[in-house]
């Protein structure tokens, strides 16, 4: 395999560069699913039927709380790539653990979300409101835990083999992905809860 | 548990159907037992990563569930070829007509198409394989396990049966109770999955891996109507996800998406349904108009005409594609000015299918037209699909469509714009590019016949179908009474339909006949082709190109010949290849049971095998074999072979 040293490890090989951009595609048909999961929400938003609706239900708090897990979990995976480009193997772990960590503690608070909704009696069963609701979040909470357990055998690897051109390329694909699920998350804050709260 | 529901009762067409499958089944594992080819077959095919071989499997499947949707096709023809027939109850009718389209359109035409691509594209752009092999044989692997999931339901628990667009509230679990629409939603998922990654992977091999010197504006017309198709899968593959998801949710998690009380909204489904219903006929299409492009100008030995304008079509039809779906409802209410936005958009799609149908005829004109089997099938394309787009053009107006909504017409127009658009193109492609990947041609004499048998029968089956239409005969009606004047239209139809059958049979005994007696093709260019695949021998060693070709003009391979503009300059190096994996097939296998347990919310074993995929995808991420060097001598020497005209 040739390795091009003027271009950043990740990148460094044919292989590598295209395993990026095949992932940027593979974002690109991320979009049109969750596009499609938002646009069934905003459908049925109003369809609640003898259920709770958005303001009864949603608290602000917990949200707030997963908000800043998950935006700074973005910005911390940023920094393992920052440690990652400089040859810090060390630094670009930790970042990397906090980073699972805070994905960990957001995937801990949905749930507890999930469960206190149930207890309210406002289950995936009650309306059409509630089905979009479960469904949308559960979809980016699944991509959370998938992104949590990947991020660890990215982790097991690193820790076995060090930074080199497949980890590397590995380490910053997971980063994308991690963006990528924050910005969705920023859709899923103001559209379901801060519209919903109002 | 329950056995019951495992169960189908009743008919001793499907105890007919469970034999044929059981000892069909046997009879495979004896023969390989007793051909002792079990090694083989786990060696060479079940853990190859190669694009050639994945393809060849993608087609055999394809032709495989071409039977399976024409048997399905039959019986259809059967059942309403007469008045008051008794040959299938409305049951056994509705989850015919509901397998056929599935089996037709996704896994019949979708795994055609995907096969020629796999087959082709790295061979026209001068690669060596696509972007991510292993990734390849994933997707092969769940479009196949997807298929076979569907297949079985025929005789465990039953088919679904609320057609192949499974409109709510009729596909709801209240009113198909069945675990007919779980398999719906779940064989589709599997292999959509393995779709969706087809996409990625041909997006970044075409963009990323072309010879040098191919421009995106040198790239063959195959290789271009590919790159568009594959654009729409990602686009619109995501929004089945989606659907076929929610549908699972209501039918087995009790959500409310698509229910008639507690907020929920049918009409949901169907915008779901055809905002990816829609692109994939686009998805089907596409491919065919890029291999009818191909070969139209060889065997007019011309270049193509208007190249720029193709392209340019294609894309407008891509977009244009995405913005049409409601013309399939029109009659569902939602109003004038969204009946008339779809009717325009929709009318506007005949624009750019009208430039390419001008460019081939150009094309065409002053050739030296050749009539080879190929040629034939594309020559016949275009009338017959003319008159599919005119039928379109009819059904796209809004207020006309309420006469020919849910008719026969509507069943006579798409199958005149998918058969001639999608089945003939395979063909086409299949008889074209058989050479390449086998090394001796199809018989032309038994080709031709099978052409006109399937080219007259066509017409013969789907035509007075226009006019049973209008007569005011619905679709999907098991049976009709003989006031109704019906008969005679549908026995024509029949006897059309026979006749297909009998094309296709001609076609298979064909394959057969060629196997045995065809002489080899020593010149590895037996059509005097323009494009590179033709540049390499046939069939092609696993490494495609000794040397990477240096592309100067559209068609390199003609220019080459023609011109003598040098193709390959460089020498040979040694050559990286992907080395075999037989964890896609296991990750296909645990999707399979995945899929079975939920269809029937066994929940345990469906958690299990739920982790399963998840270790099965750990055991890829840590697998640390970046594959394998094949030296300058090897291919030097297989190169020498393959000059002799001698197999590797």
């Amino acid at each position: 395999m040739k390795i091009d040293a003027s271009k950043p490890l990740e990148y460094s090989t044919e292989e590598n560069s295209n395993k990026i951009f095949g992932f940027w595609v593979f974002l690109g048909a991320e979009i049109p699913l969750f596009a499609t999961l938002f646009t069934v929400f905003l459908v049925m938003v109003d369809r609640f039927a003898s259920g709770p609706n958005g303001k009864e239900l949603f608290e602000i708090g917990p949200v707030l709380i997963e908000t800043f897990l998950l935006l700074t979990s973005s910005f911390t995976i940023g920094l393992a790539v920052h440690a990652m480009r400089l040859g810090y193997k060390k630094a670009m772990m930790v970042f990397m653990a906090l980073t699972l960590l805070m994905g960990l503690g957001f995937i801990g608070i949905e749930i507890t979300e999930f469960v206190t909704y149930v207890h309210e009696g406002a289950t995936l069963q009650t309306s059409g409101f509630l089905s979009s609701l479960f469904v949308l979040l559960g979809t980016h909470g699944a991509h959370v835990s998938f992104g949590f357990l990947w991020g660890t055998a990215i982790m097991i690897q690193l820790w076995r083999q060090g930074i080199n051109p497949a980890t590397a390329n590995k380490a910053f694909i997971f980063s994308l992905f991690w963006h990528f699920l924050d910005v969705v998350w920023i859709f899923i804050f103001s559209f379901v809860y801060l519209k919903g709260l109002m | 548990m329950d056995l019951d529901k495992f169960k189908v009762h009743g008919e001793p067409l499907i105890y007919g159907a469970m034999i044929s499958i059981a000892l069909a089944t046997i009879g495979i594992l004896v023969g390989l037992t007793y051909f002792k080819k079990w090694g083989y077959l786990w060696r060479e095919w079940l853990t190859t990563v190669d694009h050639k071989k994945i393809g060849v499997m993608y087609i055999l499947a394809a032709l495989l569930m071409l039977f399976r949707g024409g048997v399905d096709a039959m019986m259809m023809r059967l059942q309403t070829a007469a008045p008051e027939m008794k040959f299938l109850d409305a049951q056994h009718y509705n989850e015919v007509f509901t397998t056929h389209g599935l089996i037709m359109i996704l896994f019949m035409a979708m795994p055609f198409i995907i096969g020629l691509m796999n087959v082709i594209v790295p061979l026209q752009i001068g690669a060596r394989d696509v972007a991510f092999p292993r990734l390849n044989a994933v997707s092969f692997w769940l479009f196949f396990m997807g298929a076979m999931l569907l297949n079985i339901s025929f005789v465990i628990g039953g088919s679904p049966d609320a057609g192949w667009s499974a409109y709510f509230p009729l596909a709801s679990l209240e009113f198909s109770p069945t675990v007919g629409n779980n398999y719906y939603s779940l064989a589709l998922q599997i292999s959509g999955i393995g779709t969706l990654i087809t996409g990625v992977n041909f997006i970044v091999t075409i963009l990323k891996m072309r010879a040098p010197g191919m421009k995106l504006m040198k790239m063959p017309m195959f290789t271009w109507s590919v790159l568009i198709t594959n654009v729409i899968i990602v686009f619109a593959f995501p929004v089945l996800t989606v659907a076929l998801a929610l549908m699972m949710f209501d039918r087995l998690f009790g959500s409310q998406f698509f229910t008639m009380a507690n907020g929920g909204m049918d009409m949901l489904w169907a915008n779901l349904f055809w905002v990816w219903g829609h692109p994939e006929v686009y998805i089907v299409i596409l491919p065919a108009f890029g291999i009818y492009s191909e070969i139209i100008a060889t065997f007019s030995k011309k270049n193509l005409y208007g190249y720029t304008s193709m392209v340019f079509s294609m894309l407008i039809i891509s977009l244009l594609s995405f913005l049409v779906w409601a013309h399939h409802f029109y009659t569902m209410g939602q109003g004038v000015m969204v009946n008339s936005f779809f009717s325009i958009t929709t009318m506007a799609i005949a624009v750019p299918t009208g430039v390419k149908i001008f460019n081939w005829l150009f094309t065409l004109r002053k050739g030296r037209i050749t009539f080879t089997t190929p040629m034939l099938y594309t020559l016949a394309f275009i009338p017959i699909f003319t008159i599919g787009g005119v039928t379109g053009v009819m059904l796209a107006m809004a207020s006309a469509d309420y006469q020919y909504h849910n008719t026969m017409f509507l069943v006579a127009h798409f199958h005149y714009v998918l058969i001639p658009g999608a089945v003939f193109a395979v063909i086409a492609g299949f008889h074209y590019w058989f050479p390449k990947v086998f090394g001796f041609r199809l018989n032309e004499r038994l080709g031709k016949h099978s052409f006109w048998w399937i080219v007259i029968s066509f017409n013969v089956t789907f035509f007075p179908l226009f006019f049973l239409g209008l007569m005011g005969m619905t679709r999907r009606m098991y049976t009709y009474s003989k006031e109704t004047g019906f008969g005679p239209l549908n026995m024509l139809s029949f006897v059309g339909a026979v006749g297909l059958a009998i094309g296709f049979v001609l076609l298979v005994y064909n394959i057969y006949w060629s196997t045995r007696y065809m002489p080899r093709d020593t010149t590895s260019d037996p059509w005097d082709g323009r494009t590179l695949e033709w540049a390499t021998h046939s069939p092609m060693p696993v490494y495609n190109f000794a040397v990477v070709p240096k592309v100067q003009t559209r068609d390199a391979f003609w220019s080459a010949k023609h011109d003598k503009l040098p193709l390959f300059e460089d020498k040979i190096t040694k050559i990286h290849m992907p080395s075999n994996t037989g964890k896609p097939f296991i990750l296909g296998v645990i999707f399979f049971f995945a899929g079975f347990f939920l269809v029937f919310s066994m929940w345990i074993p469906a958690i299990v095998a739920g982790v399963g995929i998840l270790i099965m995808l750990a055991a890829m991420s840590f697998d640390r074999d970046h594959g394998y060097y094949i030296s300058v001598d090897e291919v030097n020497a297989t190169e020498k072979k393959l000059m002799r005209g001698e197999t590797v």
